[in-house]
């Protein structure tokens, strides 16, 4: 037992250095700009084909699901309001982070782990340059970067899913959906999807650069690198959302 | 031992490791060792597998830090070195892997010029080309330059990994393992390839290995790691002329069985 809690402290200790060492490297130059770049293509926009098929699908269903509801007290015509709070609130960020930590996550880790168990990471640092700052803080910051981009554009086709949703049974134009839209969405709503997807993107990239780094060596570790990436990223997230909701409910 | 055009300089010691010990948990892997390396010499190191052979030249590079004891390189103690110091000290260090440790997401080319852009910012394009296709000639591998890592063979991947860690021109050399897993007639070709980098690049070098063909072709001067310390030291003959029971199976499996 007290073995345990020893190692958790340590765990807890070794954290705290890598998130530090991260914040330290991202401030201090050289900055690996192409690397960074590079990165950011790799997450963004090799997610896209997933990110577009899934946003729209969940803009889709969930505005189909809604329906029933709606038209039992016969206010079917909220339905473009009511489903742009539920998308641009919760739904957008969710989504994006969720898929984020499957895609992104594990293909962090495994290849960071694949990096560690080869000597790759050695033979960067014996060869002078800084792993930390060419493979961690590239990669965090863009997660941090490119998963709020992320999320503006599944919102933006969750929308227009919904729209086809609504457009399948009665007649809207696509006008006077978005006005809607737009008339019930405020800055307050904007801005907490940014904070909701930036905090979420940061996890992403800490969890799994952190999990692939610090990951046991041979095969098996790749492999667990990997699952572990995802199932923390995942896991914070949703705990995350749990508090950021209870925070900004202070302000609503 | 070969017969080498080769100077070393024995009032000359490179690196130094001092009273060194290095725990894992309870397994002790080095205790008090003490180990010297002259200035253009080629040592081996030789001992079983998992008696802290690897360990040894990590230390040496700083890729892992005593429990006690001092590792002096070049003038520098190692352990005691921030981390701006220990990466310039690095540059003089040239480290070929086991495995080799090649980026497997980059060609041949971007592998060797992944270290030369990143330590020597103010070189041109023509700069670096010129230096990649100069040291990749030197090793015999030109034709490889835009090749991927999983289209070399295993002595390609060595001789490579050797490349890359020239392209700094570093001072000291540290081979981990180096004719592990290769056939015979590779295996003769990359210990050419050590004793050309040393004679062409006037390196001074430690070589891991447990390939007594290997320490034979390429060390000027033998230790062997028994039980976490160096025991024996010498020449070949020297190391071998003994009936230690932990020392005799060495030789014995590599020329006799």
């Amino acid at each position: 037992m007290g073995k345990k809690f020893s190692n958790l402290l340590l765990e807890f200790a070794r954290l705290h250095r890598f998130l530090m060492r991260f914040f330290r490297e991202m401030v201090t130059p050289p900055f690996e700009f192409k690397e960074f770049i590079r990165q950011c293509y790799e997450i963004g926009w090799r997610s896209f084909p997933l990110i577009s098929l899934t946003g729209f699908i969940v803009g889709f269903v969930f505005t189909k699901q809604s329906r029933p509801s709606l038209e039992e007290f016969g206010a079917s015509s909220w339905l473009p309001a009511m489903i742009s709070i539920a998308i641009v609130r919760a739904l957008a960020p969710l989504v994006t982070a969720l898929i984020a930590s499957g895609k992104v996550g594990s293909q962090i880790g495994a290849e960071l782990s694949s990096m560690n168990v080869t000597e790759q990471i050695d033979a960067m640092e014996v060869s002078g340059t800084n792993p930390h700052k060419f493979l961690i803080a590239t990669r965090i910051l863009a997660t941090t970067t490119m998963i709020p981009i992320l999320t503006f554009y599944v919102a933006g086709i969750g929308l227009f899913g919904g729209y086809l949703s609504i457009i399948s049974k009665d007649q809207l134009s696509m006008l006077s959906f978005f006005t809607q839209v737009f008339d019930k969405i405020g800055f307050v709503d904007v801005f907490a999807m940014v904070i909701r997807s930036v905090v979420f993107g940061f996890t992403i990239g800490f969890i799994s650069t952190y999990v692939g780094y610090y990951s046991s060596k041979g095969t098996e570790g790749v492999g667990k690198a990997a699952n572990s990436a995802v199932v923390a990223s995942m896991f914070a997230v949703f705990i995350e959302e749990l508090l950021i909701v209870q925070v900004l409910s202070l302000f609503s | 031992m070969s017969n080498k055009n080769v100077y070393i300089d024995y009032d000359d010691c490179v690196i130094h490791v001092n009273d060194v010990s290095k725990s894992f948990g309870n397994l002790h892997v080095l205790r008090n060792v003490d180990l010297k390396l002259y200035n253009g010499e080629n040592l081996v190191v030789l001992g079983r597998s998992g008696t802290g052979k690897s360990v040894l030249i990590k230390l040496i590079s700083g890729l892992l830090m005593p429990d006690s004891g001092d590792i002096n390189v070049l003038g520098q103690v190692v352990n005691h070195l921030d981390e701006k110091a220990l990466r310039l000290l690095r540059l003089k260090i040239g480290f070929s892997f086991q495995n080799s440790a090649l980026y497997d997401s980059m060609t041949v080319r971007e592998n060797l010029e992944f270290p030369l852009v990143r330590n020597k910012r103010n070189l041109t394009r023509m700069e670096i080309d010129r230096e990649v296709e100069e040291v990749l000639e030197g090793v015999g591998l030109l034709q490889t330059i835009n090749q991927m890592p999983s289209e070399l063979s295993g002595g390609q991947r060595k001789r490579i990994g050797i490349a890359r860690t020239l392209i700094l021109r570093p001072d000291i050399m540290l081979y981990d393992e180096p004719t592990a897993g290769l056939d015979p007639i590779t295996c003769l070709d990359i210990n050419g390839l050590i004793n050309d980098v040393q004679e062409r690049y006037k390196t001074s070098s430690i070589i891991i290995t447990h390939d007594l063909a290997c320490a034979k072709m390429v060390g000027d001067r033998m230790v062997m790691l028994l039980d976490g310390k160096f025991e024996r030291q010498g020449t070949f003959d020297e190391i071998f002329a003994t009936d230690d029971v932990r020392v005799k199976p060495f030789y014995d499996y590599n020329f006799i069985v």
